[in-house]
């Protein structure tokens, strides 16, 4: 099979690859870039755990061709820090014990990312749809919805 | 001489006694005479035996003392997940 | 010298906060490395070749086409696992389940692995590979398995525990009992009785990570594998004894760990891949597909529960009765009998049974999933007590705390309890605000209780002090849910210095002892005590250090809040030196500081819970909704109070799913139709609501902090707990796990009409 040639940006950065015509964007950031933040936990886009954005449109990565993301801008959770800042849902996960085993939890904030970017005060209902896609097994959702609701309310006061 | 109660998978092998009396000192002289005096005895402690001792139950501590007015009980090993 | 583990009531400073975990940072950035994260230069891609059929014999596996492909490094079958198990059942059923031998026993077993250059060249290699079956007739119900007509699926399995043996093979493969007491004699005693058979589905534990690995094995017969799972050491001895390896060369690295809750505590594809390796001399990883693994890893029993229970019109139960039918998937295990102990534990039960019988069918084997079998069979006792309580006229909470266990009670499993905690939760569920707010309309509320016994095994700890004064703990038990930050705060409790000065990691099988799996609750119980242990031994090296320091005896030297000081006047007029000032001396008082410990942690404590539960039920679809849902659990001591309510959010919300939705279903063909997470539905955030916890400490007396273990118990009451707001909800008794929609809506229709 004859490889793609892809230009894209991946968290701001400007990225080059080749991929197979038939291949996820999830593998190729897992197998061609070494981003495996994004984790692989069904292939079938029913658990979330590969969650990125695409042009800011929030999509499971296992579900979209690598191919397919010429000249897009992609996010990954290795773009949600800057620098050594972390974001706040990303602290706030940490300090609400949001997360067990913690692989459902890059898929989470990515998802919580693009919930609160389109909503910045979200119900608990709005949050608990909001976050559907993403299967956790771990922590029966409590303490990741508290985490985002705690997070909206600090990025609204500041 | 301590007496030993046996769950319902080890009577069979005792001849359906729901206990034996056994002189023993601990849990690991426990367990050789019940492999002598029952051959049967030897597959089930291959796939693990516990000693519930006066309530505590002991999985790995075979040094552990039978004293001979205890409650002693024999259990399945259980796995966990 | 022996740690004592007497509960001591000491008073903490740090055990009982909330610190930041240590890899959390880790894990919200995407830099924890799980099983599939990691790539080996050079490395080959494996994949599996698979059964589809339920039971067939093998006839023939011609691999030659594959071979010849460009890109191919390695095939296997069982042929290049020949069986060194000597004898051993069990290891033999292990070896057979990770590449079926002469017959394939269930949709999904392994025939054939190949290694190639990448996927697509792996894929195309195992469509290559012609496997030639003769099917057979199969059995995937647990109830249709122990009939006469059932095709018998092992011919050298006669059940056991039996008088006298039977003289022809079937698939009960083991009997048991428990109990004490003359049931006959109670139930005549009874004036009302309840009598039900109860059948749950299969469940899978349902990790987000699939399983995967990378092994690595040269031919000088050294190698390694880096590997999810929930007992490293575990892995490394069964794999090293599958494949005839030296224990000690094959080292195991653990990666973080994406959920296990039992899943992980039996090795899988780890052989495969090893045998691969060490056939290509090439680094191999395999990780399984979603697919795979519900159609060949880990899924609890499906069961079928006779339960009979009765009671006077006061409400004291006079006896109970329980038939437990449990399947161990295609091999002999002993499910039931785990159900048969826990069933009636909750109770103080003058009369009581328990008879457990052990299933095989063609279904895939079953895997230990979190207090396995309780569940279950607290599903079958807690319905039945309700619905016994609602004939009685009777609270149901009133009527569990009439005849709940307590400290001095004879266990229906056998022993006397020491001091326990089900009256404590069944007491404060009674108080709880929970019971007293207003129901909506088609809405119900449940309670119901749960047993399980959490154990400790083999353990050990490795503490260093750092020349800094700053410390290192190296343990062997994986961090499945936070563990690392309990093990760090006890380490800090006991040498008295921050625990942002600890840091704990899980070593490699080469760099500690042998450790038991993370099961049976046991991490922090565990290692805890190891780790305690560990820096009291570091404590005593500390102390003589500044003795020598001080040119005074060791013994004239105590330990206080990170500090060596004089014991007394008597002992000179020292200012206390801190561990750092000891630390940096070390180099010219005896070297490195450090503390080790080995132990068998016997001991843990018993554990209950009682949990609440709200549910909405709409009478047109037969859809329910947990609209509120408490947790009670006795903890013993909580070291870390936000992982234990994580522990208990997290086992509600799995049996919830089992309550409601999760079920693996079978067709007739005997393949199993919704091995994915689209069909076998999980509950998403939108299905549940906030739960609430509330922590009980009934210190376990042998434990110093009186730790329990805490992370299995929360999934046992929850099926009952369900079932019973469910019946209060609609009026119906629903006994066939999951209750999903087409269920509850036949059974609203069924008293319709």
């Amino acid at each position: 099979m004859s490889g793609v040639h892809v230009s894209t940006t991946i968290n701001g950065d400007a990225v080059e690859f080749v991929c197979n015509a038939d291949e996820p964007l999830l593998d190729v950031l897992r197998n061609r870039l070494g981003m495996t933040g994004a984790k692989e936990g069904c292939g079938t886009g029913d658990c979330g755990a590969c969650s990125v954005t695409v042009n800011g449109r929030l999509v499971c990565s296992c579900l979209v061709l690598g191919a397919e993301v010429q000249d897009a801008k992609v996010g990954t959770i290795e773009g949600m820090a800057k620098g050594d800042q972390l974001h706040p849902l990303q602290k706030n996960f940490i300090s609400h014990a949001a997360l067990q085993c913690g692989i459902c939890t890059p898929g989470f904030l990515i998802a919580a990312k693009a919930l609160l970017d389109k909503n910045p005060n979200p119900s608990e209902e709005e949050i608990r749809f909001g976050l559907a896609g993403n299967l956790c097994r771990c922590t029966g959702y409590d303490k990741i919805v508290r985490a985002v609701q705690a997070t909206a309310k600090e990025m609204r006061g500041a | 001489m301590a007496e030993v109660h046996l769950w319902g998978a080890l009577r069979p092998i005792v001849g359906g006694a729901l206990s034996v009396s056994v002189e023993a000192k601990n849990i690991r002289e426990l367990f050789k005479i019940l492999a002598e005096q029952y051959p049967a005895f030897e597959p089930h402690l291959q796939r693990g035996i516990a000693v519930s001792i006066n309530g505590k139950i002991y999985r790995d501590t075979w040094d552990q003392a039978l004293p001979s007015d205890a409650e002693i009980y024999l259990l399945p090993r259980i796995p966990g997940g | 010298m022996p740690l004592d583990t007497n509960f001591t009531n000491q008073k903490f400073k740090q055990v009982g906060t909330r610190p930041l975990r240590p890899d959390g940072v880790d894990k919200v950035t995407g830099r924890a490395k799980y099983g599939a994260d990691y790539n080996a230069p050079g490395q080959l891609i494996a994949l599996v070749l698979r059964s589809p059929h339920a039971h067939a014999k093998i006839k023939k596996i011609d691999t030659s086409k594959a071979e010849k492909l460009p890109g191919v490094k390695a095939i296997i079958t069982s042929a290049d696992l020949p069986d060194l198990t000597a004898g051993d059942r069990g290891m033999r059923d292990m070896l057979e389940n990770c590449m079926a031998r002469k017959k394939v026993l269930y949709d999904g077993h392994a025939v054939a692995a190949v290694a190639a250059i990448d996927q697509t060249t792996a894929r195309k290699a195992l469509k290559l590979i012609q496997v030639d079956y003769e099917i057979l007739p199969h059995v995937t119900d647990v109830d249709e398995a122990l009939k006469p007509s059932a095709p018998v699926i092992h011919n050298d399995i006669f059940t056991e525990g039996v008088e006298p043996k039977p003289t022809k093979p079937s698939n009960n493969n083991k009997r048991a009992s428990f109990g004490h007491g003359d049931i006959e004699q109670g139930f005549k005693d009874a004036d009302i009785i309840v009598e039900h058979t109860y059948k749950t589905e299969q469940t899978h534990q349902g990790y987000i990570e699939p399983h995967a690995c990378v092994a690595n094995v040269s031919p000088d017969g050294q190698g390694e594998l880096w590997v999810c799972t929930q007992g490293h050491f575990v892995y490394r001895n069964q794999c090293a004894a599958l494949l005839g390896m030296d224990i000690s060369k094959l080292r195991v690295t653990a990666s973080e760990i994406g959920g296990g809750f039992g899943g992980k505590t039996h090795i899988w594809t780890e052989p495969l891949a090893l045998a691969l390796s060490r056939k290509a001399n090439r680094p191999v990883k395999l990780t399984m597909s979603r697919e795979e693994v519900f159609r060949c890893s880990g899924p609890t029993s499906s069961t079928s529960i006779d339960m009979k229970i009765g009671a006077k019109r006061d409400g004291t139960i006079t006896a109970a009765h329980g038939v437990l039918r449990y399947h161990g998937g295609a091999f002999p295990a002993t499910w039931a009998e785990f159900g048969a102990m826990t069933a009636f534990a909750c109770y103080d039960l003058k009369n009581v049974k328990s008879e457990s019988i052990e299933v095989i069918v063609n279904r895939p084997k079953t895997a230990a999933y979190r207090a396995p079998s309780a569940p279950m069979a607290a599903f079958a006792v807690e319905s039945a007590i309700d619905e016994l309580a609602k004939k009685i006229g009777m609270d149901a909470v009133e009527l569990r705390i009439k005849n709940a266990a307590k400290q001095g009670t004879q266990s229906s499993y056998g022993p006397v309890y020491g001091p326990i905690g089900i009256g404590a939760t069944l007491e404060a569920a009674k108080n709880h605000a929970h019971m007293k707010a207003p129901l909506g309309k088609n809405q119900g509320r449940g309670m119901a209780c749960g047993f399980w016994f959490n154990f400790g095994g083999q353990t050990c700890c490795d503490i260093n002090v750092t020349p800094d004064g700053t410390v290192t703990v190296a343990v062997g038990t994986i961090d499945v849910g936070g563990s690392r930050a309990s093990i760090g705060l006890m380490a800090a409790e006991e040498l008295g210095i921050s625990y942002d000065n600890v840091r704990v990691v899980i070593a490699d099988t080469s760099s500690l002892g042998h450790n038991d799996m993370t099961d049976g609750s046991r991490g922090t119980f565990s290692t805890g005590l190891a780790t305690i242990a560990a820096a009291r031994n570091a404590i005593k090296v500390l102390c003589a250090r500044a003795a020598k320091m001080w040119d005074i005896p060791e013994d004239a030297v105590i330990w206080e809040d990170g500090h060596a000081k004089p014991a007394g006047t008597n002992a000179g007029n020292f200012p206390p030196l801190s561990i750092k000032e000891i630390a940096a001396a070390a180099g010219n008082t005896g070297g490195p500081i450090a503390g080790h410990n080995e132990l068998v942690a016997d001991g843990a404590g018993v554990s209950f819970a009682t949990h609440i539960c709200d549910i909405e039920v709409d009478p047109e679809t037969g859809r329910s909704t947990v609209k509120r849902y408490t947790v009670i659990q006795d903890a013993g001591k909580a070291i870390h109070p936000s992982y234990v309510e994580g522990q208990y959010q997290g086992g509600a919300a799995q049996g919830i799913g089992w309550a409601l939705n999760e079920e693996y279903i079978y067709g007739k063909d005997g393949r199993l139709q919704n091995a994915g997470f689209l069909d076998y539905r999980i509950p998403v955030c939108s299905d549940l609501p906030f739960i609430d916890t509330m922590i009980l400490e009934i210190p376990n007396p042998n434990h110093p902090y009186g730790v329990r273990g805490v992370g299995e118990t929360s999934i046992v009451p929850p099926l009952a707990a369900v079932a019973n707001a469910m019946s209060n909800a609609v009026g119906i008794r629903l006994t066939h796990i999951p209750m999903s929609p087409p269920r509850v809506l036949k059974a609203i229709s069924a008293r319709k009409h």
